[in-house]
């Protein structure tokens, strides 16, 4: 877990990580230079605005008469019609923009899941693929599009602004913009700051829903050991903790404010004092350093010094988010970066197709003939699972894995269902390395059952021919009734249109597995893989999957892994799996002959599954 | 439509409830408030009187009498001419208060907010460690933990921000608004003529566009639950090799999601650049009848620019305040479900609330229990369990065995009949003593995200480190434990290592151990433990605590041969009970079960005999 922990707020910005993800937005690039054109205009206007009031000032108040102040209200009409239908547009481009791109990367990682091999599946949880693909690209994505207009707006406006004062009186200009520079250096600490601190207040948030959580999934643990007033107690700690870092992260804030206000107001200060100055003296006609300032002019200067912060503000807070939001990048990039250890070599791939676009024409037959040769495997940075495992196993032959628990019987069968390979020795399929095919041959002639028999939302039916989309209802129906799963469904209250729910939720487990062994049938594949559950199901469903299973096993090379009497007793070899080796192989009767591991295996889960069948 | 009202009063006196001690710091951060509303007009008053007073010398102030009284007596405008850096210096000193004012107000604000917060979590998690057990059963722990985050954070927001941006968005409208009717009337009128149309377009506005946030919204959990099936059924989806399939449907959610959103922020496009507009066309009419007024009356140049600043500083919040008002409902709605939990009551004491010294004799007389009224789960149940004896207890699936034992601990209460420990009525022994002293075991034990050593020492913290290893020893997970990388000091629960059901079983064995309580209950709690360990923690047990009085659920013989009484359950009735022999001798699901045993090691024997 340590790997996925989240990564420290405090470093530099990597650029040749966001250059990936901008790469995105320039998917869109009519979008972005529409959203930038746009931005250079609503700037543009941004800034006229307070040229029109020294306008009117100049020429309507200062002159005392009114000619043309219809004309002049018609333009400044036209200039909010201009900008309405501007903030109108860059709105609309920069959402297009946000779903756009994250669009796109949803897409692009979405497919690249569908190519990772099953080594990353196993030490990354579920919950860590949905916050990267849910929240990360989301944030992301906004981030990126209304990065483009703030940054540009920003710019545009404070270029604009300084253009305009430097023609308006440049030496005032370059007075009242002393204040820039400290107020830049302010703004970039502080919005560091208070990001770093709204992080802990994040944290320390995730840390309180925890809590809750336990107190209420522990809720009659907790009341059994009498522990409420100690978990109460624990948990208002923890609420302090959250109060105190909440209100620092607020004060910070409401720190920066201030000072930006004040900093701003000392521009303004600055107009005031030494433009009025000029004014003063230049209506008395007296010269001064910065020549001739009218009231326009000083107006002008007043109200841009009152709104040039908010330019720098929101460029220190784009900066800040860039850095904040770096994590979130690296592991949305590293998702899409991710290496598929297993891959089709490219002769394989140019000859048989890939994931998505088969080339089925040129797929051989297959037959069911599975061979291990001398196959050692380990897990990424694990310990050796299987050693020169040698199985040969005919078309058609069930074969029953039993073992304890890590003794390696899932790693034979996902190594038969090449969601791994072998790190040395080759499995041959009808004789051949099944890596001279590609992997979708192999799979779409594999059937799976899970232990825990997973559905897609979506009808019984859809369910059922999941592998075979052009199903007829026929087809379906002689599938489900051929393990005896037809009784069930017709009983449900929409027949085979019945909605399963998520993850199958509406249906019992039995019932989840007599769709699940449907779904194989209709799919018919050659080889058969069975991962038993070992948790019973009531007598009457437990006899359905039974035969079920006699059904689904006929004609098809098995494995499964068995915890079922039953099963271990029909198949046609037992291998008894210990420490990634076989040491014990045989039929039923062979193996109780031994009267080693495998007989008292059988003897205690006898007694076992004897009483529960007749408790439940 | 009653209750409804009836609920805003509820949430209101809950919201009174838990403002509790935080009084003092609304008041202050309103007045701190206050005074920033009032020196952020100040600041274009010193600038228009600089303008025209100072600079322009037009003889127009619109500062008070006093102040110009005041500026008369220290040298009137020749002063202030000469020394116009004091005009320039009140700006700073007016933005001063304002900046200070605005502080205080943030930090009052927000440690008012955040006490609330802390009070209503607070509030929260100890309501739900009191309530009963049975009101866990009949609640989804998903909704509790999102009415205990995000909806008390919508009431924190509500407090923090939109409380406080509505009541400065009104001082500002009543201070402007006073100002400005004060200076000139036909002016006032000019420079907010549209902000109740701003208001009341964007408060109608921001009601109506929620469908369509709901739209988006659920497009999104549609997205999410398809890349969450994908993601867990990845297994299903290679093995069939239906990768195609999945991208098509991840592909049409995925659009579905971009087209309803990309409509949800056209929507919003159009409302931005609608009051935009509304916005600059009140600022621009201002202006334009400033210009007019300023022409062809006495209105003064500094009086334009009050009126203009002015309406640019309430045209913006007044536009938001219409979408906080459309907002507030769901404040008031997460109250509602804050409440509900909260109006939920605490296990109470039916009884006395004794707390005698308790040992293991115990007898249920007649008992009944159900979980509703028309459903008996248990009925009339009668046995005794002598001090020191065990009972063993046998019943298929809803049988009644676990709310059996778990009516000893009175986290439910019998419906009739009654239940005495030690001759005293257990609806009279205060429910903390009780459980103290009865150590439960349940089949799916719960352990808490923290070490394993912490979990042992759960009932006690400041128990000896050897004699947790003991305890551990006894229920045979020492070793266990041992071979783990980080020890005792492995952490386990949500946030740590996952510890298979066997040995979250003896875990918890060895943390109830801890509690040395004279009255012992195993709920089928050895059930995913092999029956060689099983027996080996029972003969451990015997020899550590022979005076306890032991209750057992099992579905094993050999659990249940040795206890000292068995009782059969069938459907919530006592159908037998007696010891291992007695119940041989009847005919019954005990004997059943006994005799299979049997049978089927015959059976056995009799097919190694023909496979030799």
């Amino acid at each position: 877990m340590k790997g996925i922990e989240e990564q420290e707020f405090d470093q530099r910005i990597d650029f040749s990580i966001w250059k990936r993800i901008i790469r995105y937005a320039m998917r869109h690039k009519g979008i972005v230079i529409g959203i930038c054109s746009i931005m250079i205009v609503v700037s543009a206007i941004d800034i006229v605005y307070p040229l029109l009031s020294k306008y009117a000032i100049d020429n309507f108040v200062e002159a005392g008469r009114l000619d043309g102040l219809w004309v002049f209200a018609l333009v400044y009409l036209g200039f909010i019609a201009i900008q309405s239908t501007g903030v109108f547009l860059f709105v609309t481009g920069a959402s297009k923009l946000e779903m756009d791109i994250s669009y796109d990367i949803r897409q692009d990682a979405f497919t690249k899941l569908q190519k990772l091999s099953f080594s990353y599946y196993d030490k990354t949880p579920v919950g860590y693929l949905m916050a990267r693909m849910v929240s990360d690209v989301a944030r992301l994505s906004e981030m990126i599009a209304w990065s483009i207009v703030d940054l540009f707006w920003s710019l545009m406006y404070m270029f604009g602004v300084m253009a305009v004062m430097f023609t308006l009186n440049w030496k005032l200009a370059l007075l009242v913009m002393v204040v820039i520079p400290p107020l830049a250096v302010l703004c970039v600490i502080f919005q560091r700051l208070i990001l770093k601190h709204q992080r802990i207040v994040r944290k320390t948030n995730s840390r309180i829903t925890g809590a809750f959580n336990e107190g209420i999934m522990g809720a009659m643990t907790t009341k059994t050991l009498v522990r409420e007033r100690q978990n109460t107690e624990e948990f208002v700690e923890l609420t302090g903790e959250m109060k105190r870092a909440s209100v620092r992260s607020a004060v910070l804030s409401y720190i920066f404010m201030p000072l930006v206000m004040m900093l701003g107001s000392f521009g303004t200060a600055l107009a005031l004092y030494k433009g009025g100055q000029a004014v003063l003296l230049s209506s008395i006609g007296q010269g001064t350093i910065f020549g001739v300032i009218g009231f326009g002019t000083l107006s002008a200067f007043i109200s841009y010094t009152r709104s040039f912060f908010e330019p720098i503000q929101s460029l220190a807070r784009i900066l800040a988010e860039f850095q904040s939001a770096q994590a979130s990048a690296e592991r949305v990039i590293s998702l899409l970066d991710q290496p598929c250890e297993i891959e089709d070599t490219p002769e394989v791939e140019a000859k048989y197709g890939d994931a998505f676009t088969p080339k089925t024409e040129n797929w051989e037959p297959l037959i069911g003939d599975v061979e291990f040769r001398d196959v050692c495997f380990a897990y990424k940075g694990g310990e050796k699972v299987l050693e020169n495992f040698n199985l040969h196993v005919r078309p058609g032959e069930t074969i029953a894995l039993v073992g304890e628990t890590g003794a390696g019987k899932s790693t034979i069968v996902n190594l038969v269902c090449r969601f791994y390979e072998p790190t040395s020795g080759e499995i041959l399929i009808d004789g051949r390395d099944y890596r001279e095919r590609s992997q979708l041959w192999l799979q779409r002639n594999l059937g799976y059952v899970l232990q825990q028999p997973h559905l897609f939302s979506g009808t019984i039916r859809d369910n059922i021919a999941y592998a075979k989309k052009d199903a007829t209802l026929e087809d379906v129906r002689r599938a489900a009734r051929m393990v005896h799963a037809e009784e069930f469904i017709l009983k449900q209250e929409n027949g085979y249109d019945t909605e399963v729910g998520e993850g199958g939720v509406r249906l019992s487990t039995g019932e989840k597995q007599l769709v699940s062994f449907a779904r194989v049938i209709l799919a018919d594949p050659k080889i058969f893989v069975l991962d038993e559950a070992t948790s019973s199901i009531d007598t009457e469903t437990e006899q359905l999957i039974q035969n079920a299973i006699t059904t689904v096993l006929k004609g098809r090379t098995s494995f499964i892994v068995a915890h079922r009497l039953s099963t271990i007793r029909n198949a046609d070899r037992i291998l008894v799996i210990r420490n990634g080796r076989i040491t014990e192989a045989g039929t039923h009767g062979e193996l109780l002959k031994l009267n080693g591991y495998y007989y008292n295996l059988y003897t205690n889960q006898f007694r076992e599954e004897a009483s529960g069948a007749i408790l439940s | 439509m009653e209750s409804s009202e009836k609920k805003k009063k509820l949430n209101l006196k809950l919201v009174g409830r838990m403002m509790y001690g935080s009084k003092r710091y609304i008041i202050a951060g309103a007045l701190a408030m206050t005074i920033a509303v009032i020196a952020s007009y100040i600041s274009p008053i010193i600038i228009s009187f600089t303008v025209d007073y100072v600079i322009g010398d037009t003889g127009n102030s619109e500062l008070p009498q006093f102040v110009m009284d005041w500026i008369e007596r220290m040298g009137g405008r020749e002063m202030l001419v000469k020394n116009i850096f004091l005009c320039a210096a009140a700006l700073i000193v007016s933005t001063f208060i304002n900046a200070l004012a605005t502080h205080f107000r943030g930090r009052f604000v927000s440690l008012a907010s955040e006490n609330m917060a802390k009070k209503l979590r607070d509030a929260l998690y100890e309501h739900l460690q009191l309530v009963p057990y049975d009101y866990h059963k009949h609640v989804s722990t998903g909704d509790l933990v999102q009415r205990c985050t995000s909806d008390v954070d919508t009431v924190r927001r509500f407090v923090s921000m939109q409380l406080i941006e509505v009541l400065r968005t009104l001082v500002m409208l009543v201070v402007a608004c006073v100002i400005m009717y004060s200076m000139n009337v036909k002016m006032a009128l000019a420079s907010t003529f549209t902000l109740p149309i701003l208001l009341i377009s964007s408060f109608l506005y921001f009601k109506k566009v929620r469908s369509q946030f709901v739209l988006s919204d659920e497009a999104e959990g549609k997205l999410s639950a398809t890349l969450q099936e994908n993601l867990t059924g990845v297994r299903v989806v290679r093995a069939f090799g239906q990768q195609k399939a999945e991208i098509d449907k991840f592909t049409a959610d995925n659009k579905d999601f971009k087209d309803k959103t990309f409509k949800l922020q056209k929507m919003l496009a159009l409302y931005w650049g609608l009051t935009d507009g509304i916005g600059y066309v009140q600022i621009g009419v201002s202006l334009c009848a400033g210009t007019y007024f300023a022409v062809t009356s006495d209105f003064s140049l500094g009086q334009l620019l009050i009126f203009t600043t002015y309406t640019g500083m309430l045209t913006w919040p007044v536009r938001q305040l219409g979408r906080i008002l459309a907002d507030m409902g769901k404040a008031s709605v997460s109250l509602g479900r804050i409440d509900e939990i909260l109006s939920y009551p605490v296990e109470a004491e039916p009884g006395a609330a004794l707390t005698p010294p308790i040992k293991g004799d115990i007898e249920f007389r007649h008992v009944c229990f159900g979980y509703d009224k028309f459903d008996d789960v248990l009925k009339d149940i009668s046995f005794t369990a002598k001090e020191g004896t065990t009972v063993a207890i046998l019943g298929s699936t809803g049988s009644g065995k676990s709310s059996l034992v778990q009516l000893l601990q009175r986290l439910y209460t019998c419906t009739a009949g009654e239940i005495l420990i030690g001759g005293v009525n257990i609806n009279d022994i205060e429910h903390e003593h009780l459980r103290r002293n009865i150590g439960i075991v349940l089949q799916e034990p719960f352990l808490y995200s923290r070490t394993i050593m912490e979990n042992i020492k759960i009932v006690d913290p400041n128990i000896e480190d050897e004699a947790v290893y003991e305890a551990a020893r006894v229920a045979s997970v020492h070793d266990v434990i041992e071979s783990f990388e980080n020890g005792y000091e492995t952490i386990v629960g949500e946030k740590g290592v996952t510890l298979s059901g066997g040995q979250k079983q003896r875990v918890a064995i060895a943390r109830m151990l801890m509690q040395n309580a004279p009255i012992l209950v195993f709920d089928d709690s050895m059930s995913a433990v092999d029956t060689e360990t099983d027996a080996a923690i029972r003969e451990a047990l015997k020899r550590r605590r022979k005076d306890s009085t032991t209750f057992i659920i099992s579905h094993r013989i050999t659990t249940l041969c040795e206890a000292d009484n068995i009782l059969v359950l069938e459907n919530g009735r006592l159908v037998q009970q007696g010891t291992h022999e007695q119940l041989l001798k009847q005919d019954g699901l005990y004997k059943r079960i006994a005799q299979i045993q049997n049978l089927l090691e015959g059976e056995l024997k009799q097919e190694r005999g023909e496979a030799l």
